[in-house]
């Protein structure tokens, strides 16, 4: 399994990106693998205030709905607006085109508690038994 | 006994697959119907209510039906034959969705008697269902061992609601308020949906990889903040945890209650006795465990049971015999937390219960479940070395396992579609872990049914090894074959015409 290296990761599948104090966030390959195909992604609108461990949108594929969790606090100032008619972005290029949201970050250190590629890797590794 | 997908039987022509709709049949003028010429003289409808309400033009009705008798007649006695139904093939889905529900009960439930009574009636006229419902009452008493019922919440989760309300109103009335709800990682997602609904904060006890509540977790987690643990037992992993009596110590060590969910009943009916194990309240689902006909969203049933210290917060009414035999709703209960539904709970399905409970009495109850219990485990048996059992047994009603091929990229969907072209319908996927099939056989079916669905899924592995295709690619012998979820989700077409 390829996980990119320049970004972290939370247990719950969601990855950060941070570039100066913007975080962009989508979910793994793992997750969009396990989600099978992404039918509908419910984004927040720009503008919106999010906080660190809260509920923020939500995925939808053929087989579970699953919430999705921001690991910093900041506001939304960005969407990815494709997603809307192209939800299958997630499953085909879940840490390029697939990404979600960009968050200003008021404290981008919140981060660093987050797992790194290796560590998200082995986690991923535990849950298939 | 081989087992052949059931081809002769299901298979159709693509012209009757692409049977046309009946808004795509007929032809002007054909009507199932003849009405007789009126006996009573037309009148002018502008001069009876007034010109300015009348529209302009008929109504246009493009493409409504006109069809004949017959041709009628067809089309739906057709589609019928397209029904993939429990009075004609096996069910794996279990008491959850579609245990055998027998006919007397709804010979009961239909009995003028009952089914014409209105809730307003005087207490004389209704002396019938205030008895049955007073003994229904007492039979689940008895189930449960539990000091009383209140027959009123509509389902389980509404149970579950009345359950926590319950707690709540006991922790306040010695002055306390707890905040806190534990709910096992395997818990029905409406253990923690209630937990919100009646603002209180779910958290989470984590399970042994034997799919037991990790007593040490929940000795961790729980405190003087706590409320209650929600707890199924046997439970949605179709393991019976018999450290029950070691979690109800630890819950009331801290002054917390424990809550049973009910929802797996059909594997203790006689058996165990949930008072006996700690619990202080527990939902009954009469619709499942004493069988109703339902899907999800009801038809169903929630009684709740209590043990003695909580009875002053139990609903009213509550049905109560009198000192001279006769049957009325009491009222009076000082610390009650009220009605928690119109009128008096749902009769239809509390019938059912009743007739169930009575038809098999005590004995038949327990064999039930011994039944239901020893077919899970045979099963289980006889699927072990070709599928992946994530827990080891025994199990109770159910258990559940994992479709594992090895190379071949064969999911839970895909056995279960193939499920179909044996006869047999799909079982619970993907739930309560991931990519596994739920397989509840409950205890009606015969052996020769049990084998059969056994040999059904050792086909399909087989079938795998060999030719991973086929079983991608089902079903093959069906009206309609597999569907595409994906651009009916993302692209729904939802308009008629075509």
């Amino acid at each position: 399994m390829s996980v990119p290296t320049d970004r972290k990761f939370l247990e719950s599948h969601e990855w950060f990106m941070a570039e100066g104090d913007v975080v962009t966030m989508g979910i793994s390959q793992y997750a969009a693998d396990e989600l099978t195909d992404i039918t509908f992604v419910d984004l927040p609108t720009v503008g919106m205030k999010i906080s660190d461990g809260s509920e923020f949108g939500e995925v939808e594929s053929v087989k579970a709905t699953s919430e999705l969790l921001s690991a910093v606090t900041g506001e939304v100032v960005e969407i990815n607006s494709r997603l809307e008619e192209e939800p299958e972005l997630v499953n085909n290029d879940p840490f390029g085109d697939g990404w979600m949201v960009k968050i200003k970050a008021s404290d981008v250190g919140e981060l660093e508690k987050l797992m790194d590629a290796e560590a998200y890797k082995m986690h991923c590794a535990a849950q298939d038994g | 006994m081989s087992v052949m997908p059931a081809e002769e039987r299901t298979i159709v022509t693509p012209a009757e697959a692409d049977h046309p709709l009946l808004f795509e049949q007929g032809a002007p003028g054909a009507t199932a119907v003849s009405l007789p010429e009126s006996d009573v003289p037309e009148i002018d409808a502008a001069s009876a209510i007034g010109a300015e309400y009348l529209a302009e033009d008929a109504p246009e009705l493009p493409g409504f039906p006109e069809i004949g008798e017959m041709d009628l007649v067809r089309h739906y006695t057709r589609l019928s034959h397209r029904l993939f139904s429990v009075d004609e093939n096996f069910y794996p889905l279990g008491s959850c969705t579609m245990k055998y529900n027998p006919r007397v009960n709804e010979r009961a439930a239909a009995m003028p008697e009952f089914a014409n009574l209105h809730p307003y009636q005087p207490i004389e006229d209704v002396q019938g269902i205030l008895e049955t419902l007073f003994h229904l009452r007492t039979y689940l008493e008895e189930i449960s061992g539990l000091s009383e019922v209140t027959l009123q919440p509509s389902a389980g989760a509404q149970g579950e609601m009345t359950g926590l309300m319950m707690i709540n109103a006991y922790h306040r009335s010695r002055g306390e308020n707890r905040p806190k709800v534990l709910t096992p990682d395997s818990a029905h997602g409406t253990n923690p949906a209630t937990c919100t609904m009646c603002g209180r904060q779910a958290c989470t006890v984590k399970s042994r990889s034997d799919g037991r509540v990790d007593l040490d977790d929940l000795r961790a987690q729980v405190d003087d903040q706590t409320a209650a643990l929600m707890i199924t037992n046997p439970n949605t992993v179709g393991v019976f945890d018999e450290q029950i009596s070691d979690i109800a110590a630890i819950v009331h060590g801290c002054g917390a209650q424990l809550y049973l969910d009910g929802a797996n009943m059909n594997a203790l009916l006689g058996i165990a006795r949930p008072a006996d194990f700690g619990v202080d309240v527990m939902h009954f689902n009469t619709h499942k465990t004493f069988s109703t006909p339902h899907g999800c969203g009801g038809p169903g049933a929630g009684p709740v049971g209590v043990a003695e210290h909580l009875r002053p917060h139990l609903p009213v009414p509550q049905v109560v015999r009198c000192d001279d035999g006769s049957y009325a709703w009491c009222e009076d209960r000082s610390k009650s937390i009220g009605k928690v539904r119109s009128f008096y709970g749902q009769i239809g399905v509390l019938l059912r219960a009743f007739v169930y409970i009575r038809a098999l009495g005590s004995d038949g109850l327990r064999n039930a479940s011994e039944k239901a219990v020893l077919s899970a485990n045979y099963l289980a048996a006889r699927l072990k070395d070709r599928y992946h059992f994530p827990f080891p047994p025994p199990y109770a009603h159910e258990f559940v396992m994992v479709p594992r091929f090895g190379s071949a990229r064969v999911t839970e969907l895909d056995v279960a579609k193939r499920l179909i072209d044996y006869g047999i319908h799909p079982p619970t996927m993907s739930w309560p872990i991931q990519h596994c099939l739920m397989i509840e056989p409950t205890e009606t079916e015969s052996l020769a049914t049990l084998d059969h669905f056994a040999e059904a899924m050792i086909a399909i592995a087989d079938e795998v090894e060999q030719d991973p295709e086929t079983v991608r690619t089902a079903p093959h012998n069906m009206p309609v074959r597999r569907m595409d979820e994906v651009a009916a989700s993302r692209k729904p077409n939802i308009r008629w015409p075509r």
